[in-house]
């Protein structure tokens, strides 16, 4: 049975909001319902699809099964909080884009943010390290090749471009570096 | 029967005569007064039905089809400004509001001219209301890799076509020329003898008063500008960012959130349910009884699914409470063999004998092929959102007949068409289940009784537990070979025939083919899923063959070859695929390559597998595609949906398996229904032949032919025929030892 409604403050994408709820309840429901943000997506509720990934504190977790109070008081970014304050688009999203990655579109949030925490960690990842960072995440549509095109775009331009992510820090977005990657 | 239902049955005999009278997607008469305050704003003309032009020469094609990624508005907005010579940076796309004036009746045409084939599938997602061809007219239909082929064919271009010419009659008669000099170009009206030069926005005013040409000149596929051209598609930044609102994205002014379970065998009822305790839970307002459902109402989705648990549910008991998936195969299995018995098997194809060839063939090779139920397992869960006020309905939801659920709507809550209103969205995943109303008729009757807006989402169990599956397929087959290895007999028998009506019959020159098939049914809901039929005998058909071949002793591949001789187009994709797989240069010990070939939906495919077995484990190292869809209008596109197919057809061929246990479906969510995921999804590589043969489908086609080229390449590494799906069944210790037996 669930505990009673109780004030809790979030730090959704820089933005600190305070909202009533139980902190047994998932982060996504408090995301989705209670902030409005909705590019975060509800797919299997037990952590097994991915759709509905966003960052804490720079970790991709799954907010199906995240209780708000394990939330509280971190940084938690969205796919509304991934591109820049200036609208920019996180490369990722542009490599999106680029490379016409989408279909229906539904996983491609938690994909993105599993993406761009995969970046943040290792700016060159190997498709090993692409494998084991996104199988988390499903795409019924069955874009990964699609996917891991991107990844190994941005990757490849990451010496050049000193990409945003707003859960890193400083130092790391500074960080880019020529890195050789293998195709796939 | 609902109100709309016996109204619609009227429409449909006018709207039958007046395509057909006309030929076109134009009905006769003007219809833009009438069609005009659906689609346009303040200062934007409608030209004709399909297309409108702002102040500002931006083009609108408007598409009655949804989308769900598989790029519909892109494709089909492509096709209209190409023909109307629009400039490609001014055009967008917007979807077709559920009127009936935007039913497909353009795809009806289609298919009534025997260009297609009618899904029997299509004609039932409407509650049963249609029973023939000329009512699928009045569906607004998303599936059957129709949209291009039908609309696009039938509807923008012949739509952009017009509105060229209107435009150019409007411009000779301001300008006093004849319209023979007038060019069309980037938007633009030209005429080169004055050196005068007008936007399209300038006529279309005048454009718009006057009666479209129902046979306006077409181009040449040669004269195509933006058919053809990878154009970047329309839906994708607003997938990128988050912004794209889907069914379960809406928002609604004092919405409340719904969650549902249903009877868990299907066909059983609700007995009783004791509310008490979820009704003392935090934020829950309602309870809500359905025929085979109970839902919970409350403050939010999660608050309601945990009331759900609370609830105490009596269901009722039915005959089919014992069942289970063995019992449906042996079932199967009966059918077949009194059908056989008694001779009333219906017959898709009967040419010579093909019991005595077999008889009498020199080698002779019988096997029983089975594949499981599928759910779709769209990544976006059922769901809509529903309101009733003043009089009105609204739903908000993804679907893939948004003119289908309204009507289904209306007539669940005895409503009036016109009283209820639909907001289609962009769909995550449809894969045909999009096309069955069932969850927008119960977020209707739910907000009916809650008397608010209420958004219901189905849980993934749910999803799973209650889908319209795929048929589980028995399909039994005898080949015989004569003594030069040439196959002579063909004799397939399988259970319910459901659509594509072709699915089941190969392309091979075998002197005596007899397919045919008994009835089976069962108490579980079936449906389209992606490819529908031909995604069970893609698997059966091509997999046989390759038994036949290898019974032979000859090559799979020069096998099909040598019977494709009255199929040159079917012949050059199969070649394709083998010259760009490099099918005859040997693969290692342990790998084994396989191939396909499937015609499906006006397109053909062929693909080649490569494969490795490391420890029993399969695993798919690369994926070579050839399609042929006639015309790719947008060859990223159809690239795109040709990886979509393979991965779906291979999650489905690895691991898909609904299995039905006491009545009700095991699986409930992707622990126990698989997917591929990115570490096991292999390398895709898709090659378009443009043939200019009539325009195919993409959205289908990739997905039958992966299972079969899996299929055989698993022999061609392992010795092991796969005759059941999953793979995951097998054991696949690697055996074989020849290597020429390998590729």
């Amino acid at each position: 049975m669930s505990s009673q409604s109780q004030p809790i403050t979030l730090v959704v994408n820089g933005q600190s909001q305070t909202i009533e709820a139980d902190p047994a309840q998932p982060l996504l429901w408090a995301i989705r319902e209670q902030l409005g943000l909705t590019g975060t997506k509800f797919g299997c509720g037990i952590a097994q699809c991915g759709a509905c990934t966003v960052q804490l504190n720079g970790q991709p977790i799954r907010s199906c099964v995240t209780p708000i109070s394990a939330a509280a008081g971190a940084q938690v970014t969205t796919i509304e909080g991934l591109q820049s304050d200036d609208g920019a688009l996180h490369p990722l999203q542009q490599a999106w884009i680029d490379e016409q990655v989408p279909q229906c579109g539904y996983c491609q949030s938690g994909q993105l943010m599993s993406a761009a925490a995969l970046l943040s960690a290792n700016p060159s990842p190997s498709d090993d390290d692409i494998n084991t960072a996104m199988r988390g995440n499903v795409c019924r549509c069955g874009m990964y090749n699609r996917i891991r095109r991107a990844i190994h775009k941005v990757a490849d331009t990451n010496g050049a471009v000193a990409f945003f992510d707003p859960a890193a820090p400083l130092s790391k977005q500074e960080t880019g570096q020529d890195v050789e990657v293998n195709h796939g | 029967m609902g109100k709309w239902s016996r109204r619609a049955f009227i429409a449909g005999g006018v709207l039958t005569g007046g395509v057909l009278a006309i030929g076109v997607a134009i009905r006769t008469g003007r219809r833009t007064d009438d069609l005009a305050p659906l689609v346009t704003k303040d200062g934007e003309t409608l030209v004709n039905a399909w297309v409108k032009v702002h102040p500002d020469n931006r083009v609108t094609a408007i598409v009655a089809h949804s989308e769900m990624g598989q790029g519909v508005h892109t494709a089909l907005a492509q096709m209209l400004a190409d023909e109307m010579d629009a400039d490609w940076s001014l055009v967008s796309a917007m979807e077709a509001p559920p009127e009936k004036s935007y039913a497909n009746f353009a795809l009806g045409k289609g298919f009534v001219l025997g260009d297609a084939d009618v899904p029997s599938w299509l004609v039932r997602t409407v509650d049963g209301a249609f029973q023939h061809i000329s009512e699928a007219m009045s569906l607004q239909i998303t599936g059957g890799s129709a949209s291009v082929r039908t609309t696009g064919v039938y509807g923008l271009r012949v739509a952009g076509a017009a509105a060229r010419q209107m435009l150019i009659e409007c411009a000779a008669d301001r300008w006093d020329v004849p319209a023979s000099e007038l060019t069309a170009e980037n938007s633009y009206i030209e005429h080169a003898a004055s050196s005068r030069r007008a936007p399209f926005a300038d006529f279309a005013l005048a454009a718009g008063q006057l009666t479209p040409s129902a046979t306006p000149t077409l181009k040449k596929s040669s004269e195509f500008k933006i058919i053809g051209q990878s154009k970047p598609r329309f839906d994708i930044p607003g997938k990128v960012n988050g912004s794209t609102e889907f069914g379960i994205d809406a928002q609604v002014p004092g919405m409340q959130y719904a969650a549902i379970i249903h009877a868990p065998v299907f066909g059983a009822t609700l007995v009783s349910v004791d509310t008490n305790k979820a009704l003392a839970m935090a934020g829950i307002t309602e309870v809500v009884e359905l025929d085979n459902a109970v839902a919970v109402v409350g403050s939010g989705y999660w608050q309601a699914s945990q009331a759900l648990r609370a609830l105490d549910i009596s269901w009722s008991t039915t005959d089919a409470d014992a069942l289970d998936q063995d019992a449906i195969f042996e079932q199967f299995r009966t059918d077949m063999d009194a059908t056989l018995a008694n001779g009333d098997e219906a017959f898709d194809k009967n040419d010579g004998d093909a019991v005595s060839a077999i008889a009498n063939a020199a080698v002779k090779v019988s096997a029983e092929y089975t594949v499981p139920y599928l759910a779709h397992a769209c990544m976006e869960p059922m769901n809509a959102t529903a309101w009733e006020h003043d009089g009105q309905l609204e739903v908000w939801t993804g679907c893939q007949n948004p003119l289908g659920f309204r009507a289904a709507v209306a007539d669940a809550l005895d409503l009036d068409f016109d009283a209820v209103a639909l907001h289609n969205a962009p769909m995550g995943g449809g894969f045909g289940r999009r096309a069955t109303p069932d969850y927008a008729v119960e977020a209707a009757q739910i907000a009916r009784a809650a008397g608010t807006p209420v958004k219901l989402i189905w849980s993934r169990e749910e999803d799973v537990k209650q889908d319209i599956y795929r048929p589980a397929v028995m399909s039994r087959f005898e080949g015989g070979l004569d003594a030069n290895g040439t196959l002579v007999g063909w004799d397939n028998q399988y259970v319910d025939k459901h659509e594509p009506a072709e699915a089941p019959v190969v392309p091979y020159a075998v002197a005596n083919t007899r397919i045919h098939h008994a009835t089976s049914p069962t108490h579980v809901p079936f449906g389209p899923w992606r490819s529908v039929d031909h995604s069970q005998h893609g698997f059966f058909t091509e997999s046989f063959v390759d038994e036949m071949a290898h019974a032979a002793d000859a090559d799979p591949y020069q096998f099909r070859r040598s019977m494709l001789e009255a199929h040159p187009r079917l012949l050059t994709v199969l070649d394709r695929a083998a010259t760009e797989a490099n099918w005859e240069v040997p693969l290692p010990a342990g790998k084994g390559r396989g191939i396909s070939l499937q015609e499906s939906f006006g397109s053909v495919v062929a693909q080649v597998v490569e494969v490795s077995i490391n420890k029993g484990k399969v695993a798919v190292d690369r994926v070579v595609v050839v399609s042929d869809t006639g015309v790719a209008v947008n060859p990223d596109g159809v690239t795109a949906q040709m990886e979509s197919g393979v991965i779906y057809g291979l999650t489905a061929a690895l691991y898909g398996e609904v299995n039905i246990a006491n009545g009700a479906v095991e699986q409930s969510n992707f622990h126990d229904y698989p997917m591929v995921r990115m570490d096991e999804a292999p390398v895709i590589e898709t090659h378009i032949i443009n043939s200019d043969a009539p325009w195919g489908g993409a959205g289908e086609p990739g997905t039958p032919g992966i299972a079969p080229a899996l299929a055989n390449a698993i022999f061609a590494a392992t010795g092991t025929r796969i005759r059941q799906l999953p793979v995951s069944k097998y054991d696949l210790e690697y055996r074989v030892t020849e290597t020429d037996e390998v590729g």
